[in-house]
């Protein structure tokens, strides 16, 4: 597949016959990344991923509930895709409302791994880089939450990034959890990742927590020969196994090689970081899928009064992942529960941004795992516990609201799956984390 | 003996131009769902944008109540699922008021004054309306996310009357402010009332009855009463524990007593945390400045009018009760009459004239500078009293130049001493007996000669200067 910035270059006719191309192969693959081929404007085909509303187009978040809405309104990070030469084209298969690392909760089915369909794409935007990296989508959008970029971008050996919180605006963006929610690029490189993020960051009055500064643009200044001081966390990599750590020595060797300084940190153990975020993003979430409760649009279960009309519409229409979520969400803030719960897991995460504040003090970028494995079989994973925790690296970089890019740098031996690691920068700083990736893009040299 | 305790929960529309938290029009629409958009639909997707608008005049309220405006609040989510609001959640002010304390005073019927102190007031966005048709249920969602400020008193009324001058006061000051239309009927001014009633004596309060959505002042009367009789009775019977419970009641209209609509037990978990799609209100200095920006409240009003203008203590509270009827008399002073006879002509005359006509100060057929003029013309000896009576009823009916009517009625003030000498002498001529009999002593005489010459003069004559030369040519 051709890369965004040459697809940037092509006619309309020469992006028509791709989208054809990229339909029918899409079809043939049997991948299910794919849940709708809508089109809409003209430009390089973005595929979106199904909880980014396109106006005029289905939007059901992945589930039975949103059955037959259609968004009325756009998305601002669609309003600045089609000013930059770019138009969505295609509904991207993702977890129920996001929640899930796996892309096995959505109502349309699972998506399979490009390289093995034996295996999960991960998730929760499983669909975006399953099409990515199996060559049926030029560039993606997703939202990561709490990993839903950069982790299906490792499992499937592309380049996911998530913007700092508030860089893009999260206006028509089918909230899962407001605080830690961004839409991010998922591309076949670091390039085409800074291109599609200069074209969706910046600020939105219609976003309250839109960051109002100004946005420069990264793809034009990017610079791979910096020499950055790069943050390695010890204790961190020891919960991994021992294919990830494998690559990821690999990769610190290969950094510092290219020029740059190594540094070793240690940080909170990561069962904080997934503590606090299952009751941050879960009270959010309970609140956040409220609405869907089918009065005014949507799916609406048969029912005799209002009670039944709430009752059977949710029951019916949400899938276990999410009501398992709102239950502990409707939980962690029932009063007599508040302080404990809700009110700790706040403090907890200003003290997670706080250390990553530190570590920034002396570190441009800090390298990391994205998941503590390659991507594991589809079924394997059946306590929820265990597919938490699968989510442990990426986590506590949505509770301290930074920027951060997944990239493939290795595989598994074990099962040929790709490897990815993730770069992350302080908030804001947007430009060394692509340079950063730009240089261990190079370094790395990955092949497909 | 028990003593009663009141406090009140006022819900005040904010009359801005837009919405709390999207830019859909305020106004009425007669089409059901039109003033609707992404947010306020609650769609996938939409955000809420807080209205600057609203946080300025809920700032100027603070100020008018001699509050606390928190310069930075927070807005929190209060979850509960009912088909008139979108979200399912309702976005207020739990964990921090933009308002906290504060006071008003209130004026009681015998003439004194109480403080009665504030607990706080917030933001928070209005539910739209569910009406029932048959076997269906519609849901219209104009209003939903008005703009409300809930205003809530601390527990220091001690009766309905208290409670009533409350209100009064509170929806008076409102008005002033221009932050609502505060109308009672179209549910812009809504009120809940906190009762419980407690042994003289007693520090501890009762257990709290909450009676929801009262639309009139008489209602909030008649249901304190009952409340309290009920109470009261429940205490004295020896059940009060089990029938008086902290729960919701409603008043029913009809019957004039208050029902049970949910118990401490049914009540729901509103699950309140900070709303992550808002971030802190912070109020900046340009906010500050524009929420100061203030009319002259009815307090400072009355004081003047006593201190400066000479009105009595009564007049003023009568006057300043309504900023209409304050800014109408204001507009009145303008023709420079005398406040003294600006106060009657508007409290006796005008407003006797209004009551007649079932009229209220806003739809009076004539401007406080019409009535001003009128009565600077009695001053200025143009026209005397009773033929400004005339005038005034002439122009309750029609929209006609007070000079003009003086002509066409014949009514302009005779002051021409010499024009008065010749009706006077001509009407003595034609009475010597009763001339004589005055003289007398029968001084009873002396109305008939003034009445005599005010007929013939056609009412026209001035008074002063009739009963001045009579007196010389009678003497």
């Amino acid at each position: 597949m051709i890369t965004l910035k040459e697809a940037l270059t092509k006619s309309q006719d020469e992006l028509n016959r791709l989208k054809t191309q990229m339909e029918n192969k899409a079809k043939e693959g049997g991948l299910n990344a794919y849940i709708g081929f809508e089109s809409s404007g003209e430009g390089v085909p973005i595929l979106i991923k199904d909880n980014i509303q396109v106006k005029g187009w289905s939007l059901t978040c992945g589930s039975k509930i949103l059955q037959g809405y259609i968004a009325p309104y756009e998305a601002t990070a669609i309003t600045h895709l089609k000013s930059h030469g770019m138009a969505p084209f295609g509904r991207a298969n993702m977890d129920e409302f996001a929640m899930g690392s796996t892309t096995e909760s959505s109502y349309y089915g699972k998506t399979l791994n490009p390289h093995n369909k034996e295996h999960v794409p991960g998730g929760s935007s499983g669909g975006s880089a399953a099409a990515v990296a199996g060559g049926i989508a030029i560039a993606a959008l997703g939202s990561d939450t709490g990993g839903s970029i950069r982790q299906p971008a490792a499992y499937c050996g592309c380049v996911g990034m998530k913007p700092t919180y508030g860089r893009v605006s999260r206006y028509g963006l089918g909230a899962y959890s407001s605080s830690l929610d961004q839409i991010g690029p998922i591309t076949q490189n670091v390039e085409d990742a800074a291109i599609l993020y200069d074209a969706i960051a910046g600020h939105d009055p219609k976003d309250s927590t839109s960051a109002d500064m100004e946005t420069v643009s990264v793809a034009q200044n990017l610079n791979p020969d910096r020499k950055l001081t790069i943050a390695v966390i010890d204790n961190y990599i020891s919960e991994a196994d021992s294919q990830t750590q494998r690559v990821f020595a690999q990769t610190v060797e290969k950094l510092r090689n290219a020029g740059h300084t190594i540094i070793h940190k240690n940080r909170l153990n990561t069962q904080y970081d997934i503590a606090t975020y299952y009751i941050i993003a879960t009270a959010e979430a309970t609140t956040n899928l409220a609405r869907y409760d089918g009065i005014r649009y949507g799916n609406r279960a048969s029912c005799n009064n209002v009670s039944e009309l709430f009752y059977n519409t949710r029951s019916e229409g949400f899938g276990d992942e999410v009501k398992r979520r709102i239950l502990l969400g409707n939980f962690v803030l029932s009063s007599g529960f508040y302080d404990a719960y809700y009110l700790k897991a706040q403090k907890v995460r200003h003290l997670i941004r706080d250390e990553f504040n530190a570590i920034f003090k002396e570190a441009d970028l800090i390298l990391s795992p994205v998941a503590p494995s390659s991507a594991p079989k589809i079924g394997s994973i059946s306590d929820p516990l265990e597919m938490y925790k699968s989510d442990m690296y990426t986590l506590s970089i949505n509770l301290a609201g930074l920027p951060a890019l997944s990239l493939p740098v290795g595989k598994d031996s074990a099962n040929g799956l790709p490897i990815g690691l993730q770069l992350i920068a302080k908030a804001f700083d947007e430009q060394t984390l692509f340079d950063g990736a730009l240089s261990l893009e190079r370094a790395v040299n990955y092949q497909k | 003996m028990f003593e009663t305790v009141i406090g009140l929960e006022v819900h005040v529309q904010l009359n801005t131009k837009t919405k709390l938290f999207c830019s859909c029009p305020t106004s009425f629409a007669h089409r059901q769902n039109a003033n609707t958009c992404p947010t306020c639909l609650a769609l996938p997707g939409a955000l809420p944008v807080v209205n600057r608008q609203a946080a300025i005049k809920a700032m100027r309220f603070g100020y008018a109540i001699n509050a606390r405006v928190n310069h930075h609040s927070i807005f929190d989510r209060k979850s509960y699922f009912y088909p008139d609001s979108p979200s399912a959640y309702q976005i207020t002010q739990m964990h921090k008021a933009i308002v906290q304390g504060g006071e008003l005073f209130i004026d009681l019927e015998d003439g004194s004054t109480k403080r009665i102190g504030m607990h706080q007031a917030h933001l928070e966005a209005d539910a739209g309306k569910n009406t029932h048709d048959g076997d269906i249920s519609k849901v219209d969602l104009n209003r939903a996310g008005t703009p409300l400020l809930e205003i809530v008193s601390a527990p220091d009324m001690r009766s309905s009357d208290e409670a009533v001058a409350y209100l009064k006061k509170l929806h008076s000051i409102v008005r002033y402010l221009d932050i609502s239309n505060a109308n009672m009927q179209e549910g812009s001014f809504r009120c809940d009332v906190n009762v419980s009633i407690r042994p003289k004596g007693q520090e501890a309060f009762g257990t709290r009855v909450e009676i929801k959505n009262i639309n009139s002042f008489k209602f909030v009367a008649a249901a304190i009463a009952y409340e309290v009789e009920r109470q009261t009775e429940a205490y004295e019977d020896g059940v009060y524990e089990s029938e008086v419970v902290q729960e919701t009641r409603l008043f029913d209209v009809n019957k004039g007593v208050t029902k049970s609509m949910r118990g401490k037990e049914e009540a729901a978990d509103y699950r309140y945390f900070p709303d992550p799609d808002l971030r802190e209100l912070i109020v900046s200095d340009e906010m500050i400045e524009e929420a100061k920006q203030m009319p002259e409240l009815p307090d400072a009003k009355v004081e003047r009018y006593i201190q400066e203008l000479g009105v009595k203590r009564y007049d003023a509270l009568v006057i300043c009760s309504t900023k209409e009827l304050a800014y109408f008399f204001e507009e009145m002073l303008t023709s420079n009459a005398s406040p003294k006879n600006c106060v009657t002509w508007l409290t006796t005359e005008l407003l006797g004239r209004l009551n007649k006509a079932s009229l209220s100060i806003e739809q009076s057929p004539l401007s406080g500078a019409k009535l001003g003029e009128l009565v600077s013309k009695i001053e200025n000896n143009e026209i005397n009293g009773k033929g400004a009576k005339d005038i005034l009823d002439r122009l309750m009916e029609e929209d006609s130049s007070i000079d003009a009517l003086i002509e066409s009625m014949g009514l302009r003030q005779v002051n021409d001493d010499g024009a008065i000498l010749a009706i006077i002498d001509d009407i003595i001529a034609q009475n010597q007996d009763k001339a004589q009999e005055y003289r007398e002593g029968k001084e009873k005489l002396f109305g008939f000669f003034v009445g005599q010459v005010m007929k013939i003069s056609g009412g026209s004559a001035n008074p002063a200067k009739v009963n001045e030369l009579l007196k010389k040519k009678l003497g």
